[in-house]
């Protein structure tokens, strides 16, 4: 049983979907079964990073085939760690759905919701798990198709416009990531990842594989919301439903850095992606900017949820922005930082999910008084708030100086002054937020509004206090992500 | 005049270059989905020069035949025309709800409209 673990992984939620899809209308039981499942799949997750913990790797042959020829899933400390992660948000963000998602979706839609749901979720966990470079793009497109009929599913018009623009430039992304593939194919005569890396130093000094190279950067770069192919974005978060967003903003953009990792450290290897190409240099720029740009763009949005958007752009930048040091210590903080932003960014977004439930909305004047009338929604939101902005004594401190570290460690001191001034702005946007929830009047001030019903409310608490433990703790955190630093790096380090 | 030979790979080019310039110039959804599709087609296309063998034929055990076709890439295609036909549905589909919704599904207008609103 224990051995099968990494196609369970998988299974779960894939053969779950249709089961729920022909639920029809009976949202409760789709609710209770998609529930049951992400809890399931969260604990295997478990079971496997508890596997791979001591930096061992599991080599799973799908239906028996060994690879190279058959499809392979290879799971180590990197993919484990990326695991956690979906288990851990697809865990939590169920709870809150059951009445978010009654909210906001009609009842007749609500089982087909989670069936995509599970798609969706699905496909990331087949892209984190797998070894075989096609079935990532198989699987990338699983869960992008299923990401867009869930942002469809927003009530404001401007949600299906949204989910048609992601379209667009997700599909042009995994093509770019196909034709990358292709040429990785031509010269080596292989699909396999591990394969692939033995193979391809034989070959690297061609202009076909610095053109994968480059096919496969600027795909994954889309789909990853790297600025400034980042546009789909905003939109996107912005208009879909409550719980899509908590579920996106915490693990799609993840899942797509863990990729570019995967074949910057994995395939391509740190000599030929760093040294030769010197992509440390192409990246850094393009990090400073989607840090600095969006940010600056965030201050002055109304709609906090469009907002936080931005401000997730700006967190891919800081992720960026690790890798492109070239070094272990930006790596890890890199690796770090998927996991502090993933729990920070699902709190602020569980907070506004809270938010929209009893107000409706959640543009800066409809939050006028909210702090007195939903204190713990608040509360939580100010305190991951807190984290994002990388306060100490919170989860976001803890990347937020591993990244000085690198920046000081690689002599880049205008960089480090840098991550101290987009903190600032970081506290600027969350201070408007906050503003506006306690010092200002609700224009009607006989309407009561009560705190959100518990079932939304403690998931976000329960996310909210983590950003804080592991902000205390940090230590788990960082020797998991330097663990998965190693892992990618292969003993190669620099 | 060894680059005639490779003539499919200048139709992928073509191909490639003209769907793409179709899904970033048109205004009109429909167009930009009919762009991504030539876009795509012509990575199948590629996918499937590049398994072709001078001579060769299906990958069939037979008395004789010393060159097979690659059939692998063949295979990634099969798979990869699923994912384009589910990528087609759920684009039109989303198009039909922009039409719904706005009555029109010309980009330039709808942009007016939202800012209106």
């Amino acid at each position: 049983m224990l051995e099968h673990l990494p196609a369970l992984q998988v299974a779960i939620t894939l053969t779950a979907a249709p089961v729920i899809m022909m639920l029809g209308r009976a949202a409760r039981l789709a609710w209770l079964l998609t529930t049951l499942s992400c809890w399931a799949s969260f604990a295997v997750a478990l079971l496997l990073f508890n596997q791979v913990a001591d930096g061992s790797v599991i080599s799973y042959e799908m239906g028996g085939w060994a690879p190279p020829w058959g499809i392979e899933y290879s799971i180590d400390a990197a993919n484990a760690w990326v695991l956690l992660i979906i288990g851990l948000i697809s865990a939590l963000v169920m709870p809150f759905a059951r009445r978010s998602v009654e909210q906001e979706i009609s009842e007749s839609r609500i089982a087909l919701f989670y069936s995509a749901f599970l798609l969706a979720n699905a496909g990331l966990i087949g892209i984190t798990l797998t070894a075989d470079a096609f079935n990532i793009f198989v699987f990338f497109e699983i869960s992008a198709l299923a990401s867009y009929a869930l942002i469809a599913m927003g009530q404001d018009r401007r949600a299906v416009l949204s989910a048609y623009q992601y379209l667009i430039m997700g599909t042009v992304g995994t093509t770019f990531l196909l034709i990358g593939i292709g040429f990785l194919y031509i010269m080596t005569g292989t699909l396999n990842l591990g394969d692939l890396a033995a193979r391809l130093p034989e070959v690297s000094d061609t202009r076909t594989i610095r053109a994968a190279f480059g096919f496969i950067a600027v795909g994954i770069s889309l789909k990853l919301a790297l600025f400034p192919l980042h546009l789909w974005l905003p939109n996107a978060y912005t208009y879909a439903p409550s719980m899509v967003t908590v579920f996106l903003s915490a693990t799609a953009t993840k899942v797509a850095i863990y990729v570019l990792l995967r074949f910057v450290y994995g395939v391509f290897g740190y000599e030929f992606s760093f040294l030769e190409l010197s992509m440390g240099w192409l990246l850094m720029p393009l990090a400073v900017l989607g840090i600095v740009v969006p940010s600056l763009v965030a201050v002055f949005q109304t709609n906090v949820k469009r907002l936080l958007a931005y401000s997730s752009v700006a967190q891919v930048g800081y992720m960026i922005l690790g890798i492109s040091f070239a070094s272990m210590l930006g790596l890890t903080a890199s690796i770090l930082h998927l996991f502090n932003h993933a729990i920070t960014k699902a709190a602020l977004f569980m907070a506004v999910g809270c938010l929209v439930y009893r107000l409706g909305g959640v543009s800066l004047s409809q939050l006028a008084g909210a702090g007195q009338r939903m204190p713990w929604t608040m509360g939580a939101f100010v305190i991951a708030g807190l984290s994002l902005i990388g306060v100490p004594l919170t989860a976001g401190f803890v990347t937020k100086w591993h990244l000085l570290q690198a920046a000081l460690e690689g002599g880049m001191w205008p960089i480090a002054v840098l991550l101290l001034g987009t903190s600032l702005l970081a506290a600027l946007y969350i201070w408007k937020v906050v503003e506006s929830a306690y010092f200002r009047e609700p224009e009607d001030s006989t309407e009561v509004i009560r705190e959100a019903p518990l079932g939304l409310l403690l998931p976000t608490l329960l996310l909210t206090a983590s950003t804080v433990v592991f902000g205390v703790l940090g230590h788990f955190t960082v020797e998991s992500a330097r663990t998965a630093a190693s892992a990618l790096m292969g003993g190669g380090s620099p | 005049m060894e680059w005639l030979g490779l003539y499919n790979y200048w139709v992928v080019v073509a191909l490639m270059m003209i769907g793409f310039y179709i899904v970033i110039a048109q205004g009109n959804l429909i167009k930009k989905l009919v762009g991504l599709n030539i876009f795509q087609t012509s990575v199948f296309v590629f996918f499937i020069s590049l398994a072709h063998l001078d001579g060769g034929t299906a990958p069939i055990a037979l008395p004789g035949v010393t060159a097979y076709s690659n059939p692998l890439p063949h295979v990634l295609i099969l798979t990869a025309i699923v994912v384009g036909v589910a990528l087609t549905a759920m684009g039109l589909a989303l198009v039909v709800r922009v039409q719904e919704a706005y009555g029109t599904i010309e980009e330039d207008e709808i942009h007016q409209q939202d800012e209106l609103h």
